[in-house]
């Protein structure tokens, strides 16, 4: 195999994909050379918490760090941070940084992430508004979340909703603006939009679905968000979470296939062999949905893409894909999410929504494909084993609280 | 600093200092030290950070919390001692913690 020659490796960012593959290949035994490049000043770091306990001020930046520079220098991980790839030469195997630097490597791995949407809007580019991605995203945000001030949301998807269940803790008044007709709609079912809806509007969240923003206004600062109605809602600071695009551009530029995400195979290898893609920006298959070629963003893909990439380079069995996990924190609510719901036609409920505690399970024809549990851990994690191991138990047992997870799973 | 022993399930030891008020998985993630995955960070979202807490340290590290033990529940290799490391929030009266990884986290 050509692996055998690998000496040098350059990740291309330096988030959760990029530092585990950089860590991962380090623990297999790989002796050669590893260079991490990152656009921002931190080493790699945890996002997930940046709109849940760091904007509250629960965790800080050491909080955040997964791996701290010195532990990246003990492993003899050439870090370079706020570098920025410009352009990879695959033909001569080399990789040109902003200001002209070039570095050379035997396989290279992007690991660059994504980038929020903006709001394309007039109005968009007034002081106060934000949106959610970096620690520095956050701590431009943070100073504005005071008592009492106006925050208006743009986006009811996850990160929203957290933005928003943190911001009424702290004593704001919140308005969620959302173009679709409820919450959550690209993630989940209008069943759990539903209780996320019902749960925020009794912490006080306003909510206008179906509504299309259409000018920020203000002068210096943003005052009001207008919508397409005429509507005017009043803003002391704007926070859209309206998605991300995968960072393609640089994939793009060499000739990469990409089609929403770099196109990777099952070793998570680009149509170049000496090219990998994992992370937000990458879109693989997934074994347990007949191999449908998905693009996930969560911390599991993460470290799913950098773990196998880091198999295949060390010449070391891949390791077996996990069902995709995610999980979203609001208020007290813990919301864990196993598989895939996309093309589902049924769903079985197991707890009651009143007592908070939950499990939504979604089933296409006979099959059991993905769970939403609220503060239903054994729920939650009894399911991700039953989709790993190809197992549904028949809805009525699953509907049946009594029966504990445990038995369930042990009998598939 | 309270020391804490992190032994891999190969017998490996790893003695380190970590800060009153981190949990027993940031000591080790911090510290690069292996056997510890702790994919979620501490959210308590995915129990891949289980241990095995010395049995003369249980009753300082004291009990699981009822989520915590729905997620150990589906742990590999579950035994009386078993406990998700970024449960156990690092005291003072920790200093000289042992704690022992399972085979695996997955």
């Amino acid at each position: 195999m050509a692996e055998q020659q690998i000496r040098r490796v350059v990740i291309i960012g330096a988030g959760q994909a990029g530092g585990e593959a950089a860590q991962r290949l380090r623990a297999g035994g790989f002796a050669g050379e590893i260079v991490l490049i990152g656009e921002e000043p931190y080493a790699p770091y945890q996002r997930p918490p940046l709109s849940k306990k760091y904007l509250s001020g629960e965790m800080g930046v050491d909080d955040l760090l997964l791996r701290p520079a010195e532990l990246l220098a003990q492993e003899k991980i050439e870090f370079l941070s706020q570098r920025r790839a410009v352009w990879i030469d695959r033909a001569n195997k080399r990789v040109r940084l902003e200001g002209g630097h070039e570095t050379a490597y035997d396989a290279l791995i992007l690991a660059p992430g994504a980038r929020p949407r903006r709001l394309r809007l007039p109005g968009a580019d007034l002081a106060g508004v934000h949106v959610v991605r970096t620690i520095a995203d956050i701590d431009s945000v943070k100073p504005a979340f005071t008592p009492g001030a106006k925050l208006v949301v743009i986006g009811a998807g996850y990160i929203g909703l957290e933005i928003a269940a943190v911001a009424r803790k702290l004593g704001l008044d919140v308005t969620v603006i959302e173009a679709a007709v409820r919450p959550l709609a690209r993630v989940t079912s209008p069943e759990m939009a539903g209780f996320f809806l019902d749960d925020h509007t009794a912490h006080g969240v306003r909510f206008l679905l179906g509504a299309q923003p259409a000018i920020l206004k203000g002068d210096a600062r943003v005052r009001a968000v207008g919508l397409a109605d005429g509507a005017e809602i009043e803003a002391d600071l704007v926070v859209a979470g309206i998605g991300v695009e995968p960072e393609t551009s640089l994939a793009q530029s060499c000739s990469l296939p990409v089609d929403n995400g770099v196109l990777v195979d099952a070793d998570a290898r680009t149509a170049d062999p000496a090219i990998f893609a994992i992370g937000d920006c990458a879109r693989r298959p997934t074994s347990f949905y007949n191999d449908r070629m998905v693009r996930l963003e969560s911390v599991h893909n993460a470290i799913e893409g950098a773990r196998i990439a880091a198999a295949v380079i060390l010449g070391q069995p891949r390791p077996k894909q996990e069902a995709p996990w995610f999980w979203s924190d609001q208020y007290d609510l813990k919301l864990q999410i196993a598989g895939l719901f996309n093309g589902y036609d049924r769903i079985v409920q197991r707890g009651a929504m009143a007592d908070r505690a939950f499990a939504l399970f979604y089933y296409e024809g006979q099959r059991l494909i993905a769970v939403d549990a609220v503060n239903r851990p054994a729920e939650y994690l009894g399911a991700k084993r039953l989709i790993e191991k190809g197992a549904s138990p028949p809805p009525d047992a699953l509907a049946d609280i009594s029966i504990p997870m445990k038995t369930l799973v042990a009998q598939a | 600093m309270p020391k804490i022993t992190y032994i891999e399930h190969n017998g490996k030891e790893h003695v380190v200092d970590v800060p009153v008020g981190q949990s027993v998985m940031e000591g080790a993630i911090k510290n690069g030290i292996p056997g510890i995955d702790a994919d979620c960070g501490g959210a308590c979202a995915c129990a891949t950070c289980h241990v095995y807490v010395d049995p003369a340290w249980q009753p300082k590290t004291g009990e699981s919390s009822a989520m915590e033990q729905s997620m150990l529940d589906f742990a590999n290799d579950l035994e009386d001692n078993s406990r998700l490391s970024c449960q156990i929030k690092v005291t003072d009266d920790l200093d000289g913690l042992i704690v022992r990884m399972p085979r695996s986290q997955h």
